[in-house]
């Protein structure tokens, strides 16, 4: 089947923390603006998180915390994506994340952080732009 | 073939996940090259026993999917999965919502599920898809599970690559059998009901054999209606079992009659489409082809005499020769 | 209430006014939309007069406060008699640090407890579960065993205090280690006040911290309401809550509309235990959000209360005249408090806080102005609790029952607000109730659709955040503004506590009661009293969890986007 690319793009949840009001809304509005999502659902361990990024074969990974772990479940997560030579995939995330984490995560290969009232076309933009051209 | 191709196709042999993956993308994306990969994987393809899984929205087919492939994978069987979902028709974005009710099985490096949208394109997802099976299918997958939401004509075409289709649904969701297309019913093999455990379950059951009566007159295997309550899991091994049944059915006898009409249908229409394209290319061509769209514009000719005119041109030239 | 003489004299000098004194106000100067609306989707008039109430009836869709059907409020004297409840939701890090934030708050004035609890004690899961890694002690206390529940209230007096727990899934394990602590500080049973959360149904569709799949988290649910009416005569066994279901996304009426359901699933759940409703009715309370729209809030809790009084009148045939009471604890909305330019929150929260009261909650938490940053840090959760004392002893409004009824806005508002939560519940009722709504996503999809619709009128600049989409700022004061941060730490000692626990308890004994709740749960008995044993022989949470995981399965959400 010959049709046009779409950005395929996962929506997660890592961690136990059950908000995902700005997770759904990312998710739909991604949806409207023309890309493929996938949402994991909650309470995803960084494992379950990594092998669906593969075998879905997104371009872009979008990780929502609002429970403070980040800093915990993050860096696991690029860490596998390492190991699986994901590093190509674009990763962005948003929630609760204190502005001085923030650089410590970019380090990490994590993109843009999103914060609360941020705009949904900020997003959908900075998804367009960034999403990687693949083969 | 490319080497860079033909080494994506190797690993894709020894069951390489990120393989698949990309494989599937490719298939999804480039006509070209997905078309040598999957002529290159073909012949190591055949090991397979693939299962439709459609069924109006709201009957469960995800959490029925997820205890079928844990009930696989707990008797030693490797599963792959393939769901596809709806691409919006105005935006072209899609929500792709089946994996979330297995993402539990994520982590098995036995199982493989990928989520595909329609995109819109007439007649491609359903080839997309069954490029997809032929992918995990040499990768080595036992079985492999493709699951539509059965809504319209290219679900009843995806579902057509199933080897045992099995239609599922849950009472109280409206008028059983008009939810879905005259289509599916036809070329089910396995009616399930599931949230068996809701009140008028019993009568969807009753309706649906019902039904049946009137259109397995003579047929060679006649479809069980199954009951399932998929949260719980029960009903779950009658349903394999009954799985398992047909596929040893299509081994033999009958069986096997269908397979060979349904490699033949298969042949006809790569050829038909060949046919077409190749035909239409060259008739493209001719100068009488943009003679008869001015006419067309110009209200001279109806489309279908002027498509008689170009083929009666064509097909004269033949047996001219 | 009004003559029809009088009403037909003033319908005529609308049109008049409309006719003469309107057009010209608006050609100079347009109205700023051209609708006006509030969550809830009414459409607000421009001016309200005895037209829009001409049919209300003071004595039965007001009555007096303490009378049927309390729209006015649920006691006759309401703040003049006693004020609402301060009760500031708290809770992070180990045991000791929540201690000490209690007894903070308790020496600035705060007048009840209310824990919040980590992650993972929420999910039923001990401090050291692999699934724990990184979220110990971070959005609340941990809790693992009847040890860090002593610890919790080490030095606070369990008959002079009164503590509600945000506490759902695993709200029986909970209760039973406050019941233990108390028979260790020797308060009878009878005496323990407080409240559990509770409120599993709001869990599958809002809050979604659920363990087992609803029938059985039901069970528990009532196990605790028939336990508590027998046993716990002072304790709250339940909180219906609406807060999450609005902070989700639904919008006023449908937190309303959804919440009542819920309740009237709790009764229902309960008589079927054999019991009357007017033993266990008396107890049930309700939890509500504030959020921003004053009067659309206001008009929201009173007819709630109205509401609830005559489906227990009417549906339940409640005799008692406490069954009909619907006494509420409100929180200020935490997803309307903003990242960008924090301190403007304290203003909202004020609003917010305002209409509770103007409401007439018996109980209110006030957010931080910190609220979208991190956990409450000191100053801030000082500010909050400064908050409700101002309100109640500087501003008056506290002096007077019900200040706003006969406002013909809030009462036409009321009756809408009523009206159209009725709706609701036909509408759920003849869906088949509660389970089938669930499992048909009805909640979900409703949330889901109100909370894009409101992210898009955001968007569109329709609805204006100040300092988000409008009165920005370049430079955010954010740097200067002091956050709490969780020593990671907290995490390590959780563990080696729980590691010694283990070690030095009687494990067999630990065992057979685990067996027993295991049978009893088999058997479908009131798992309370077990619960109770199995927590004083310190068995851990996640373990009692287990067995009962064991046997309920664990729940998967159904997601709408």
């Amino acid at each position: 089947m010959v049709s046009e690319r779409k950005i395929r793009v996962l929506i997660a949840k890592p961690g136990l923390d059950s908000h995902d009001r700005g997770a759904k809304i990312v998710a739909r509005a991604l949806r409207d603006a023309g890309m493929e999502v996938i949402y994991t659902g909650l309470r995803q361990t960084p494992e379950q998180i990594v092998e669906t990024v593969l075998q879905e074969d997104v371009d872009v990974l979008g990780l929502s915390i609002l429970s403070g772990a980040h800093m915990t479940l993050f860096p696991r997560i690029m860490e596998l994506m390492k190991k699986n030579g994901l590093t190509d995939v674009l990763v962005f995330a948003g929630g609760i994340i204190p502005e001085e984490d923030m650089p410590k995560l970019k380090k990490l290969g994590i993109k843009e952080i999103f914060g609360p009232g941020t705009p949904l076309e900020t997003i959908i933009d900075f998804v367009r732009k960034n999403a990687p051209r693949r083969m | 073939m490319t080497s860079t191709l033909k080494q994506l196709a190797c690993s894709i042999l020894t069951g390489d996940r990120r393989s698949i993956a990309r494989a599937i993308t490719l298939i999804e994306n480039n006509g070209e090259k997905a078309r040598k990969l999957v002529a290159f994987l073909y012949p190591h393809t055949g090991k397979a026993h693939i299962i439709g899984v459609t069924g109006p929205g709201g009957s469960g087919k995800s959490t029925l999917i997820e205890k079928l492939v844990s009930e696989f994978r707990r008797r030693g069987k490797t599963v792959g999965v393939v769901a596809t979902d709806p691409s919006s028709p105005f935006t072209g974005g899609a929500f792709l919502g089946d994996r979330i009710r297995m993402q539990r099985l994520a982590t098995d490096e036995d199982v493989f599920i990928r989520s595909m949208a329609t995109r819109n394109v007439p007649g491609g997802i359903a080839k997309a898809t069954k490029d997809a099976v032929t992918v995990l299918d040499a990768a080595g997958k036992d079985i492999i599970i493709v699951e539509t939401v059965g809504a319209g004509q290219a679900e009843v075409d995806i579902i057509k690559v199933a080897h045992t289709i099995v239609v599922v649904f849950a009472p109280g969701l409206g008028d059983e059998i008009q939810a879905i297309k005259a289509g599916i019913m036809e070329i089910a093999d396995i009616f399930v009901v599931n949230k068996a455990d809701l009140e008028n379950a019993d009568k969807a059951v009753i309706d649906i054999k019902a039904s049946l009566e009137l259109n397995t007159q003579g047929k060679a295997w006649k479809p069980p209606v199954l009951k399932t309550v998929a949260l719980t899991g029960e009903g779950i091994e009658q349903l394999i079992n009954e799985i398992l049944q047909h596929k040893a059915f299509l081994e033999k006898g009958a069986g096997v009659h269908k397979r060979r009409k349904k490699v033949e249908t298969e042949l006809v229409e790569a050829i038909k489409e060949k046919v077409a394209n190749l035909i239409v290319e060259n008739l493209k061509k001719e100068k009488a082809f943009e003679k008869l769209v001015e006419e067309i514009l110009n209200r001279k000719i109806d489309p279908y005499s002027a498509a008689s005119k170009l083929i009666a041109e064509l097909t004269s030239s033949w047996k001219g020769d | 209430m009004f003559k029809k003489e009088k009403l037909e004299e003033i319908a005529e000098n609308e049109e008049r006014w409309k006719q003469t004194t309107l057009p010209k106000w608006l050609s100079t100067r347009p109205e700023r939309k051209p609708v006006f609306k509030n969550t809830s989707d009414f459409e607000i008039k421009r001016v309200y007069t005895p037209l829009d109430v001409a049919n209300l009836d003071y004595i039965r869709d007001l009555g007096f406060p303490g009378e049927y059907p309390f729209t006015r409020g649920v006691h006759a004297t309401m703040y003049r008699g006693r004020l609402w409840t301060m009760r500031q939701f708290s809770g992070f890090g180990t045991a000791e640090q929540t201690n000490r934030r209690f007894k903070y708050l308790l020496k600035e004035g705060e007048t009840g407890l209310s824990i919040a609890f980590d992650y993972p004690t929420i999910m039923g899961y001990d401090s050291d579960h692999p699934i724990a890694k990184g979220e110990v002690g971070r959005c609340g206390v941990a809790v693992s065993s009847l040890k860090d529940m002593e610890v919790l209230f080490d030095g606070i007096p369990l008959d002079k205090v009164t503590t509600s727990m945000t506490i759902n899934g695993p709200a029986a394990m909970l209760l039973a280690m406050y019941v233990a602590v108390g028979d260790k500080q020797a308060v009878p049973r009878e005496k323990l006040g407080g409240t559990t959360q509770n409120d599993m149904l709001k869990e599958f569709f809002a809050q979604k911290l659920c363990i087992f799949p609803p029938r059985p988290s039901v069970k528990l649910v009532t196990d605790i309401i028939e336990y508590c009416a027998r046993y716990l005569p002072k304790w709250n066994p339940i909180s219906i809550s609406g807060y999450h279901i609005r902070e989700a996304g639904a919008n006023a009426v449908q937190e309303l509309a959804f919440t009542l359901y819920d309740g009237i699933t709790y009764v229902e759940s309960t008589l079927e235990r054999g019991l009357k409703v007017d033993d266990f009715a008396p107890r049930l309370s309700f939890f509500f959000a504030s959020h921003n729209d004053f009067f659309e809030e206001i008009a929201k809790f009173r007819a709630a209360r109205r509401l609830w009084a005559k489906i227990m009148k009417e549906r339940f045939h409640a005799k008692n005249p406490r069954s009909l009471w619907m006494r509420m604890h409100v929180q200020t909305s935490g997803c309307t408090l903003t990242a960008q330019q924090p301190l403007n929150n304290i203003i909202r929260v004020t609003i917010q806080a305002l209409a509770a009261v103007l409401g007439g909650t018996q109980s209110l938490h006030t957010n931080s102005f910190d609220e979208a940053l991190a956990l409450p840090s000191e100053l801030a959760v000082r500010v909050a609790l400064r908050t409700q004392q101002i309100i109640a002893h500087e501003s008056g409004v506290a002096d007077t029952i019900d200040p706003l009824a006969g406002s013909y806005y809030v009462e036409a508002l009321t009756n809408e607000m009523e009206e159209k939560a009725m709706e609701y519940i036909q509408k759920i009722d003849d869906m088949g109730g509660i389970y089938a709504a669930i499992e048909k996503g009805f909640f979900q999809r409703e949330i889901a659709n109100s909370a894009y619709r409101y992210q898009t009128e955001i968007e569109r600049k329709e609805r204006i955040i100040v300092g988000v989409n409008e009165y920005k700022v370049e430079e955010e004061e954010t740097e200067t503004i002091p956050i709490l941060r969780i020593d990671p730490k907290v995490e390590e000692e959780q563990i080696i506590r729980l590691q010694k626990l283990r070690r030095e308890r009687d494990n067999r004994k630990v065992k057979q009661v685990l067996e027993k709740l295991h049978y009893a749960a088999e058997k479908n008995e009131n798992l309370m009293p077990i619960i109770i044993e199995a927590v004083k022989a310190y068995a851990t949470l996640g373990e009692i969890c287990d067995v009962l995981r064991a046997i309920y399965g664990e729940y998967k959400e159904l997601v709408i986007i």
